[in-house]
């Protein structure tokens, strides 16, 4: 199936431990010169564990690397890229006040006399920018003057211009455009006819049928099938994809959903969601699944007030209306953010401060903090969600990512909410913490608490919720009972490839 | 379990040394400098008149930080607080030729700092302007304010029991124990301590230094916590104001030249985090002592001017970076 003289690069039995999680279980994967080899799996399956072994950042435990005929052992991301082996991520990683060009020879920049031959540094990036096959990028523009498919062009000259042997493409649509893609494809192909071995990380299946010449699914830190691209179907890529039992992860007690806590009808916010309508009841969970980019985090924002709204109706219990994140605490609703670093928390503040931030006027008298009552109130969440920590004085930076979350959601709790907002409530947490949260989440959905639940990790929604709704370019679609569907027609959704059939 | 316990215990031991050492950081330090004078010099630097006269020189700088503590916790930075001073020492003195009873233009002098805090902060939250560049501005412009009030000359005041603010107590008013600038500062001080501690404001503050997203989140009006610490802020610098007239006696548009900086020093040197979320009152009260008792001790010791200055910038360097190896330690 491989011709041997043309594999770039040999990966072989790479394994990864971090402590007792098994990252990679002696995965397996060759690239070949003028081929782009998909690589697939679902979150967390170890895709991004993999790349960054390739690239240095990681030291795998067991395993060999051959690269063009020679053993690779990349000690950090500088020795990947001086083996010329170069990755363009999801997040791009350009200076935005350096022009084109600066940006293109960073840390490489011909020198001569001591100073910066700029004349030779735009040459080497129009040359770049051509093999491309995209003159209209001129290299002394400024880089935040760019569109954001311009800036990963900008990205992939830059790997082109060392020479890359290897290059590795992380996710590069997810926020671009339908006709942007297909210009990225178009220089995706003319870099295959110049004999570039390419990875192409992606879970827009559709879009790995377009590009890809072979395929490697990964999941569980395994590789579990390979194959050509063309001669199998999506839906057995799929399969291999999900393959798994879901049954005990993920409790479940009887509940039966009451009256309707939260109506929304038509909502539109800037430029996500583009439209929305959800109901739902006391009691019930509803998942919200979807791509990254399709606007499920948004949707959230703006039902919580953190994002403006356009149009639509929101009915929350008995109020009508819009309203700001003070108002939504007050009239019973939480969120819990995806982003605990950055927003979620404040995390040089202490555990106590954290839990109690939106509701300090219920820990003590006449509108005064008592910061004794303060504790009081902290220490029964601790150890009521079991959190691991040293008191309640600790600053929550110091804590690990799963009792970080769970102070997050203790929040909620310490508000008494009616409605949750959980937007991907069990990203970067050991399983063990997951537990405790999905048992967390069915406890308070007995309890007669609705609960809406972003995850991008299809099995933990299906396992968690009682109905599922796709959101698919900033369209929700209608929610379905779970019994009633598999995560290979939510995926589809969430792709398109329903979308595609229909017209 | 019961090693669990002892394990819990132990590690309780170590967080609650570590906190008493934040706590007393700035303490211990006032200690060592106090210490090491009155070693130096036993017969003038530890003695009851010098240790008044060290709380007098301390009481303008000190009540000026107890507003810069509130905007450094709430993440934000305020160099207007010298042309403020100025400004409100300006403002009381054409009050009182104007024949104003003293508390009135007292109250006027500090109304003007709030109105220039309020400015501010509006600055800072409706134009979305960063606060250093905000207060730089606003740096330049009152001092030129002052400047223009005061026709560029010292305004002479009429006497007035505002003068006697910071005097040393004579015989007859040994009853108060300190001079009553001190008391005016050491008053404010417990209040604003209060305010941060006790209230929901207070918390706020703290919350928007730490993370201004998660405040929002949590539903803080972000937006109004800041305009209100900018006012405090302002408002306590001419408070700060009234007390450099009653030293002065006279207003003056160019006083307080350059004394932002000792004001912020003050707090730094305090523990307070320029990055926002973290300060105490007692450690900014703290910091402005141990500038005083440097500046004071350096003159006793019969030092010149330069060296003062070297031991006082040395201290600030010194402070800064135990406190950042502390948090390394932490971490």
């Amino acid at each position: 199936m491989i011709d041997q003289r043309s594999v770039r690069l040999h990966m072989r039995g790479i394994q990864k431990r971090f402590g007792a999680t098994v990252a990679l279980d002696g995965v397996d994967l060759s690239v070949e010169a003028g081929k782009v080899l998909a690589l697939v799996g679902e979150n967390g399956a170890g895709k991004s564990s993999l790349m960054k072994v390739l690239s240095g950042a990681y030291q795998p435990d067991a395993g060999e690397m051959v690269l063009d005929g020679q053993s690779y052992r990349p000690r950090n991301p500088h020795d990947a890229r001086l083996a010329r082996v170069a990755m363009v991520y999801q997040e791009l990683s350009l200076a935005p006040h350096l022009s084109v060009a600066e940006n293109v020879m960073l840390g490489m920049e011909p020198v001569g006399f001591g100073f910066v031959r700029r004349t030779e540094v735009q040459k080497r990036t129009h040359e770049a920018l051509a093999q491309l096959g995209h003159y209209d990028i001129r290299p002394e523009e400024r880089v935040d003057r760019l569109s954001i498919a311009a800036r990963q062009l900008v990205e992939i000259a830059r790997a082109i211009a060392i020479g890359c042997r290897v290059l590795v493409l992380d996710e590069p649509t997810s926020s671009l455009t339908a006709e942007d893609i297909q210009r990225l494809f178009a220089v995706v192909r003319r870099l295959k006819e110049q004999d570039h071995a390419i990875v192409y990380i992606s879970h827009f299946l559709e879009e790995v049928k377009e590009i890809s010449d072979r395929f490697v699914v990964l999941r569980d830190g395994r590789s579990v099938g390979e194959g050509m691209t063309a001669s199998v179907p999506t839906n057995e890529i799929i399969g291999m994809m999900v393959g798994r039992e879901v049954t005990d992860l993920y409790p479940r007690s009887p509940r039966t959903p009451g009256e309707v806590v939260l109506d929304v009808n038509n909502l539109e916010g800037v430029s996500k969601p583009v439209s929305a309508s959800l109901t739902l009841h006391r009691g019930e969970i509803v998942g919200i699944a979807g791509l990254v980019g399709a606007g499920r985090t948004e949707f959230l924002r703006a039902l919580f007030g953190l994002n403006p709204v356009r149009h639509g109706e929101i009915k929350l219990s008995v109020y009508v209306g819009l309203g700001s994140p003070a108002l939504r605490w007050t009239q019973g609703m939480g969120i819990v953010s995806e982003d605990r670093k950055s927003e979620g928390l404040a995390i040089t503040l202490s555990i106590t401060d954290n839990m109690t931030l939106s509701r300090l006027g219920g820990v003590g008298p006449a509108g005064l903090v008592m910061p004794g009552r303060q504790h009081l109130a902290a220490a029964k969440w601790i150890e009521r969600l079991q959190i691991k920590c040293r008191d309640t004085f600790q600053p929550v930076g110091e804590l690990s990512g799963g009792n970080q979350q769970k102070v997050a959601i203790a929040r909620l709790l310490h508000h008494d909410v009616d409605v949750l907002l959980l937007d991907e409530p069990t990203r970067g947490i050991d399983v063990g913490s997951k537990v405790e949260i999905y048992r967390l989440i069915d406890e308070l959905a007995s309890q007669g608490k609705g609960v809406i639940m972003v995850s991008s990790y299809l099995p933990e929604l299906l396992g968690v919720c009682d109905r599922v709704a796709v959101m698919y370019r900033g369209h929700l679609h209608a929610a379905r009972s779970v019994t009633e569907i598999d995560e290979r027609e939510v995926m589809m959704e969430a792709t398109g490839t329903e979308v595609e059939r229909d017209k | 379990m019961e090693e669990q316990q002892k394990m819990n215990s132990l590690s309780t031991n170590r967080q609650s040394l570590f906190t008493l050492l934040k706590r007393l950081g700035p303490l211990i330090g006032l200690a060592f400098v106090f210490g090491l004078f009155a070693v130096l010099r036993p017969t003038n630097f530890p003695t009851p008149d010098n240790m008044q006269l060290m709380m007098l020189q301390t009481a303008v700088v000190g009540t000026a930080a107890l507003g810069m503590t509130m905007v450094i916790i709430s993440g934000g930075i305020d160099l207007s607080v010298g042309s403020v001073i100025a400004l409100s020492t300006v403002v009381i003195s054409l009050l009182l030729n104007y024949g104003f009873p003293p508390l009135v233009a007292a109250v006027g002098g500090v109304a003007a700092g709030a109105l220039c805090g309020s400015i501010i902060g509006v600055l800072i939250t409706r134009l979305k302007l960063t606060p250093f560049i905000a207060t730089l501005g606003m740096w330049g412009a009152l001092r030129g304010a002052a400047k223009g009030l005061a026709n560029e000359q010292v305004i002479v005041a009429p006497s007035s029991w505002l003068n006697g603010l910071l005097n040393t107590l004579s015989s007859d008013q040994q009853w108060m124990l300190l001079p009553p600038g001190v008391w005016l500062m050491v008053i404010l001080a417990l209040f604003v301590g209060g305010l941060l501690r006790y209230t929901q404001r207070g918390r706020h503050i703290f919350a928007v230094g730490s993370n201004e997203q998660t405040a929002r989140l949590c539903g803080v009006p972000v937006e109004r916590t800041k305009l209100i610490v900018y006012m405090l802020g302002s408002g306590f610098a001419a408070l700060a104001g009234v007390l450099q007239f009653s030293y002065l006696t006279v207003g003056d548009p160019t006083t307080a030249a350059g004394m932002e900086l000792d004001i912020i020093a003050a707090v730094v040197i305090g523990g307070a985090s320029l990055a926002g979320g973290e300060g105490t009152v007692l450690g900014s009260l703290v910091g402005a002592l141990i500038m005083t008792v440097v500046a004071n001790g350096s003159t006793k010791m019969e030092w010149p001017n330069w060296v003062q200055e070297i031991v006082t910038g040395g201290i600030i360097i010194v402070a800064v970076a135990l406190d950042r190896l502390r948090h390394r330690k932490v971490e």
